[in-house]
């Protein structure tokens, strides 16, 4: 039996050791933040392929064409950490702006009041949602599907298919206050009270137990069901400032508005560092995720790249950002 | 035969990050012979072994099979080599069959098609050996964490490996299947199989080991035989001697604080009374299957049940309330701590606070500096193993995530705490700190439900026992009446009288 232990090797690898650990600590870092990263090195890419990149003005409209899906993506949030997913964001956000126009226009509402309505329609399709699943048992892909067709659907039948003007604070929203866009405003706002949600309020930290073992914080005595209704709700209520702030853009609401950008949040949330097994994600990450997408879209619009190519590129994209992502969590 | 070991992990090196939980070990393990493993919570014996089943790669030093330096990359070449293990927390995919996991990645095929008969047929072979009586088309999930431990032991054998590596493999199982699965060992070790042996019950290594490796805080301490007295390994185990395995100090029952009146869920449990007093240890014995855990989950409020009634110092809680039942002051620690106890990604501090998140929150804001603190509190009163309160309680060894399941009620303050298996997997020092947390809360008025497999432990640390038998009541022993013999002719009485 060898009970010897050899003591000098030790002391011959601590130096290797240190170097290595200040080495590992970068690739923790780089690891622990890929998405801010691949943001940076994305940028500094575009601003060498076209100058015209870093131009404040470009970057303002970059933070624009990222808000609209960075609010969706921001109560996408909530949902993923719980383990669940909303497929309805776009429609949701389009209905929800119809509802304004809508109420302001033919009902003749004052405009502040055809906001909140369009902000309870989200609340009310997300809750609608987040009922379905936590005490109606559909899995939430079920749920938040026929949710996207019913919100479609009410939206068509809301405007005749034809679009309706905006009130006048939804077009405020739409615009700028001097230099700066409202949009982007309006992204930052949503994203501090995303993240004052998710880290600061106890159904937030109760959303990542749910998420990471839903059995776990049942027996805990957390509101599971609650906690679920609360989310969907929660995606609800941000996919409709999301629609406001793109209709008040086009200074009307649209019947097909946000079509397919329930695809473009998931991926920033996915981008962003959550996972889709629940239990972790961060506003943060989902802000740089929705600047990645903005970036590559804005960047590749400056180099005349055609849409349909843009599409497969950022699948590309998406799937290079996942894979890295499990790969890195298989090695931890 | 020579004398050459099969495996040798020779001068190993194991390092996360900045930290090093394996610091320059050697073990050998010889054909026919079972090598033990023995070190306290967090010594780091499931990494020392999960260098060898594929699970981690060493940082240095290297994995010697057969003689010949070997890299273990992965749970596959670790397979190849001919070695399987039986890792500490159940690996089991829940929601597929038994007969499946056991046979996973190697399922029978027909035609390009799986041979379900085939299947269905090794399965319950494998599963005889262990002695289990299951239907394998079952999913695994619908099993309790006992069997489910037989049946990874089950798929573990049926790999018919020449290395075994057995990770805890006792700590949920009841003396009686313990003694079956010693058998099966012999067997194997007479047919030259080697193996590596890990477990808290320090009996059974002179009832199976051959020598014992010894290793504290991730070094290499000594190798004895396997005869040598258990006070001697404890003290090489901890550094020091404990003089008291089970320090209970009765406390003078005074009211009732739990009582449960004639609880019946068909098909689990039949017609169950009982009363707990403040200041009393109830201990719950008996056999796998007898409805232990569906009882006592069903006073928590984690399950329905169908008639009855269960009150908390005169008040009558809400059938399948978990809230209500918390803010009675119930608090359960289920028996499987992975899939009901803990949420293994987050960090330590949230696994301590979720039963006071809510609770603790004023105008929906979390209580951060309380939950901070009560958690700093918490787990330096338990001295949980950690680097920080940051760290993901996954990272942590077994017994100190035991300790976290446990702590999360002492910072809520229960006084009924209800605890099933509560040292499954937990080192003979950190053992003692429970029993010690238990005296506490009976001195301080509160009162302890036991459910436990481990009869010294019930018999040792109960002021009543109550033995549970197919679902019923089989009987209520004064402690200072009870012994192992007792307990067990009431434990098999009711399936007995059942079966003839
Ligand atoms: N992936 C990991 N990352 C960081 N630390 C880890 C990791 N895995 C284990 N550790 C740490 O290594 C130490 C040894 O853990 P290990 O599971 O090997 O202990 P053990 O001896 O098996 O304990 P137990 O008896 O409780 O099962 C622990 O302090 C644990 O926190
Ligand atoms: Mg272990």
């Amino acid at each position: 039996m060898s009970n010897t232990q050899g003591t000098t090797p030790t002391a011959q690898k601590a130096p290797g050791a240190d170097i290595k650990s200040t080495r590992a600590k970068i690739a923790d870092f780089i690891s622990d933040n890929g998405a801010l990263v691949g943001l940076l090195v994305l940028c500094v890419a575009m601003f060498i392929a076209t100058p015209d990149f870093l131009t404040p003005n470009n970057l303002l409209n970059v933070g624009i064409q990222a808000s609209v899906v960075a609010i969706l993506a921001f109560g996408q949030t909530f949902v993923i950490v719980t383990a669940g997913i909303d497929l309805s964001v776009g429609s949701v956000a389009a209905l929800s702006a119809m509802v304004a126009a809508f109420t302001g226009q033919s009902w003749g509402m004052p405009p502040l009041v055809a906001l909140l309505f369009g902000l309870l329609t989200g609340l009310g399709a997300g809750m609608l949602s987040g009922a379905a699943t936590a005490y109606g048992k559909l899995p939430p892909f079920i749920a938040t599907l026929a949710m996207l067709s019913i919100a479609r659907g009410l939206t068509l039948v809301v405007s005749n298919g034809i679009p309706i003007p905006t009130p006048s604070v939804v077009t405020w929203l739409g615009g700028s206050v001097g230099p700066i866009p409202m949009p982007v405003v309006v992204l930052v706002v949503m994203g501090a009270i995303g993240w004052f949600i998710l880290n600061r309020l106890s159904i937030g930290r109760a959303m990542y137990a749910v998420g990471g073992n839903l059995e776990a914080a049942r027996l805990s005595g957390i509101p599971v069901k609650r906690v679920l209704v609360t989310v969907y709700a929660l995606s609800g209520i941000f996919a409709a400032v999301a629609g406001l702030v793109l209709s008040g853009r086009l200074a009307s609401a649209q019947p097909q508005a946000a079509t397919g950008y329930e695809l473009d949040a998931l991926a920033a949330v996915v981008i962003g560092g959550a996972s889709l097994a629940g239990g972790v994600g961060r506003i943060s990450g989902t802000l740089i995720g929705a600047l990645v997408l903005a970036v590559i879209r804005n960047g590749l619009n400056l180099l005349n790249v055609s849409a349909f190519w843009q599409q497969v590129i950022i699948g590309l994209v998406i799937a290079v950002a996942v894979g890295i992502d499990v790969l890195r969590r298989k090695r931890a | 035969m020579s004398d050459q070991p099969i495996l040798i992990l020779d001068h190993v090196t194991k390092r996360f990050g900045p930290i090093t939980v394996v610091d320059d070990v050697t073990v050998n393990v010889h054909k026919g012979k079972i090598q033990v493993l023995l070190g306290e919570n967090g010594a780091g014996k499931s990494t020392l072994i999960n260098m060898v089943a594929g699970v981690h790669e060493p940082s240095s030093g290297q994995i010697i099979v057969d003689g010949a330096p070997t890299r273990i990359p992965d749970t596959k070449a670790s397979e190849a080599l001919g070695i399987a293990t039986i890792h500490q927390e159940l690996q089991l995919v829940s929601s597929l069959s038994i007969a499946e996991n056991i046979l996973m990645g190697r399922l029978p095929q027909r035609f390009g098609l799986v041979d379900k008969g085939e299947m269905y047929r090794l399965a319950t072979e494998a599963l005889t050996t262990v002695g289990l009586h299951v239907d394998p088309r079952m999913p695994a999930g619908a099993l309790g964490i006992a069997r489910q431990q037989l049946v990874e032991i089950a798929k573990a054998l049926s790999l018919k490996a020449r290395l075994l590596i057995l990770d805890e493999p006792t700590a949920s199982l009841t003396k009686h299947e313990i003694e079956h699965l010693f058998g099966v060992i012999s067997q194997l070790r007479s047919e030259g199989v080697g193996m590596v042996f890990i477990s808290h019950h320090l009996d059974e290594i002179a009832a199976i080991g051959d020598s014992v490796t010894v290793i504290r805080d991730g070094k290499f301490v000594a190798e004895v035989p396997a005869t040598t007295p258990e006070p001697d390994l404890v003290r090489l185990m901890v550094g020091r001697s404990i003089d008291e395995q089970f320090p209970r100090r009765a406390t003078p029952p005074q009211q009732p604080l739990l009582r449960v009146q004639g609880l019946t869920r068909k098909g689990s449990f039949t017609d169950v009374s009982f009363e707990v007093r403040a200041g009393e240890v109830l201990g719950i014995a008996g056999l796998v299957g007898a409805g232990r855990t569906e009882v006592v989950r069903a006073i928590a409020g984690a399950d329905p049940y169908d008639t009855g009634t269960v009150t908390v110092e005169g008040k009558p809680l809400p059938k399948g309330r978990i809230a209500a039942a918390i803010a009675a002051g119930v608090g359960l620690v289920p028996e499987d701590r992975k899939a009901f106890g803990l949420v293994l990604g987050a960090s330590v501090e949230d696994n301590l606070g979720y039963a006071t998140l809510m609770s603790s929150a004023r105008y929906g804001l979390v209580d951060r500096r309380g939950q901070a603190e009560r958690a700093s509190a918490v787990a330096k009163r338990l001295a949980v193993r950690m680097r920080s309160l940051g760290q993901r309680v996954g990272a942590l060894s077994g017994g100190n995530q035991q300790k976290v399941v446990l702590g999360r009620w002492i910072s809520a303050g229960s006084r009924v705490l209800i605890l099933d298996e509560p040292t499954r997997g937990v080192d003979v020092g950190a053992k003692v700190e429970i029993y010690q947390l238990m005296n506490e809360i009976t001195a301080a008025g509160g009162a302890v439900v036991m459910v436990s497999s481990e009869l010294p432990e019930v018999l040792g640390m109960s002021d009543r026992i109550l033995v549970m038998s197919d679902g019923r009541v089989a009987g209520v022993l004064a402690a200072a009446d009870a012994d192992q013999r007792t307990v067990m002719s009431l434990a098999v009485k009711e399936v007995e009288s059942d079966r003839v």
